[in-house]
């Protein structure tokens, strides 16, 4: 099965907005997921630019090419678990 | 504590950015609109309805912006009037952590409880150890008294199905001094004679109750005035913290308004000379034991709570110290501005003429992100004063030690010992090494686990930050090659 991908946004004002915490799923992801994702640190997506509330409404996290706004482990967590799921 | 990052600390960190966007707009006159913005009407809320969500919130800005919750003279005080009284006055009042009464859920007090996993069996070996006969057999199940329980823990220890629970209070739990409690009604109040400000209560409280007092309005001020040089001042913990390099950085805090940034870890560099140099003139005078002095949590705990460990806490002042001191020698007329992991640096800098401000890292994240600066898309520039290795391996657990130890190695005998994380335990521990000696001559202590990259100003993982800056320690020249 092909990889989830998880794009977690490290432009400056996502990794201050919470990014940064989020990276422990490169560290110590849970279990039931562990194998099943692919995670890319990515330079700013530019979403804190096109969103009207700005940087405001971060971190942004891509999962599969989905955006999750107000991002934090838990929402990340379970947009993947939902498509693992799905499948 | 509540790690990977939750919604406590996730919204102190949206707080403070609002407070910087609302001082660069127009200077707070609108600031009674950051709760309605961080918690916008028909969205989730987290606490039993939206209002409280955002009078809680309200309190939470109030530290933010420098003032202590708990001294609020009049309820009807705005945000706005507080953002007035921010940019009016010329001295910030001295650090505190404070709970927000409200906030406060006045956890039941710490106890043991009897689940439903009991069966109340025949051998009771609960009842049968408990030591003062608090528990007893109501409808067929085992019964803790809590006027005679002595939460020993007895109990818990002989179950066989392990149907006793201990609930815990999570601040008091993390409080290495004791300086939380309860008042009456059950809610806590933090002891400022006792409390040592590593800001663990903070990082634990599931409800986001214990806030400190921001300088940002403060560092924003000076920022903001042209005649004024203010210089950021940056901990070794600074790497790792914000994306880009450490060059990027420094160009990325000169957009935000810094006329200058220098690393504190030069000034590691002089602690682990001068410590170095006290510990082989303190051996040779046969004195038994030293511990580092640089954690100013440690320090402070030594002070009020480790009488014992007083005497042979180092004299050598932080690094810290000896980079304000440089700095001011070259700068007499700029302002100075510590920028690390650290709460408590907050009272160190009190007593040090010659810091002028604390900011957290997650403070100066803060001012980039509403700053509209990059950090990654900055010019380079390098640094005046280059530290060495020695310096830069101070933030992590071991690296203070193993500092000194580089410069001691053949003029003494050196047996260290690393307290990682100070706790309840470990402050038993140093009271035992102090009075009836131990096998190690040199005690390096950190109050936080980890070292100084899991401090509670940090934004990045700590795991990942102590990584980043071994990766910067190689690069470092050796302070042995340096004179």
């Amino acid at each position: 099965m092909e990889k989830i991908k998880v794009k977690i946004c490290c432009g400056t004002s996502c990794f201050v907005m919470g990014a940064s915490q989020i990276q422990i799923l490169e560290i110590d992801p849970p279990a039931d997921i562990k194998d099943k994702i692919e995670i890319e640190e990515s330079r700013c997506m530019e979403h804190c630019h096109t969103n009207v509330s700005k940087y405001n409404r971060g971190p942004f996290v891509e999962v599969n090419g989905e955006v999750i706004e107000e991002a934090n482990f838990e929402k990340v967590v379970n947009k993947i678990r939902e498509i693992l799921n799905k499948d | 504590m509540l790690t990977p990052k939750n919604n406590a600390n996730q919204m102190r960190t949206r707080i403070l950015v609002k407070i910087v966007e609302k001082f660069l707009q127009n200077r707070f006159n609108d600031a009674d609109r950051i709760p309605l913005e961080l918690r916008p009407k028909g969205e989730p809320f987290n606490r039993c309805c939206i209002y409280k969500d955002r009078a809680i919130l309200k309190y939470r800005c109030m530290a933010g912006m420098g003032f202590a919750p708990e001294d609020e003279k009049d309820e009807l005080t705005t945000l706005r009037e507080y953002g007035e009284q921010a940019m009016a006055r010329t001295h910030h009042a001295p650090n505190k952590l404070s709970v927000i009464t409200d906030a406060c859920s006045a956890c039941i007090k710490s106890r043991y409880m009897v689940t439903d996993a009991c069966r109340g069996c025949f051998a009771q070996p609960c009842k049968v150890n408990c030591p003062k006969q608090a528990i007893s057999i109501v409808d067929g199940r085992s019964h803790i008294d809590e006027t005679k329980c002595i939460a020993c823990g007895r109990c818990q220890e002989v179950c066989p199905y392990h149907a006793v629970i201990r609930v815990p209070i999570p601040c008091e739990e993390a409080c290495p001094v004791g300086a939380i409690s309860k008042d009456e009604t059950g809610k806590e109040h933090i002891d400022p004679e006792k409390c040592i400000f590593c800001g663990k209560c903070l990082h634990s409280c599931p409800f986001g109750a214990v806030v400190e007092m921001s300088q940002i309005v403060d560092v924003l001020k000076a920022l903001n005035d042209s005649d004024k040089k203010v210089v950021a001042m940056l901990a070794p913990a600074v790497i790792g913290q914000f994306p880009g390099t450490i060059n990027q950085l420094i160009s990325a805090l000169k957009k935000i308004g810094f006329s200058d940034v220098v690393e504190v870890a030069v000034g590691a560099d002089i602690t682990t000379q001068n410590e170095a140099a006290e510990f082989v003139e303190k051996m040779e005078h046969g004195e038994k034991l030293m511990t580092t002095s640089c954690c100013p949590a440690y320090y402070k705990a030594a002070e009020v709570h480790i009488p014992e460990i007083k005497p042979f806490v180092s004299h050598t002042q932080p690094p810290m110290y000896y980079t304000a001191e440089l700095l001011k020698k070259e700068q007499p007329d700029c302002i100075a501005v510590f920028v690390g992991p650290c709460l408590a640096k907050r009272i160190e800098a009190e007593r040090n003429p010659n810091v002028d401000y604390v900011l957290t890292f997650e403070e100066v994240g803060a001012m980039l992100v509403a700053g509209g600066v990059f950090v990654m898309d900055c010019e380079p520039q390098e640094f005046t004063k280059i530290s060495c290795a020695q310096g830069r391996r101070f933030p992590v657990s071991g690296g203070v030690a193993g500092a000194v130890q580089s410069l001691v190695e053949g003029k003494a005998d050196y047996r260290p010992f690393v307290i990682n994380g100070l706790n309840k335990a470990n402050i038993k521990l140093l009271k035992q090494y102090a009075t009836k000696g131990c096998d190690y001559n040199m005690i390096e202590v950190m109050t936080c686990e980890g070292g100084c990259v899991a401090g509670p100003g940090c934004i990045a993982l700590a795991k990942k930050a102590a990584i980043m800056v071994e990766n910067y320690v190689k690069e470092g020249p050796n302070l042995k090659d340096a004179k």
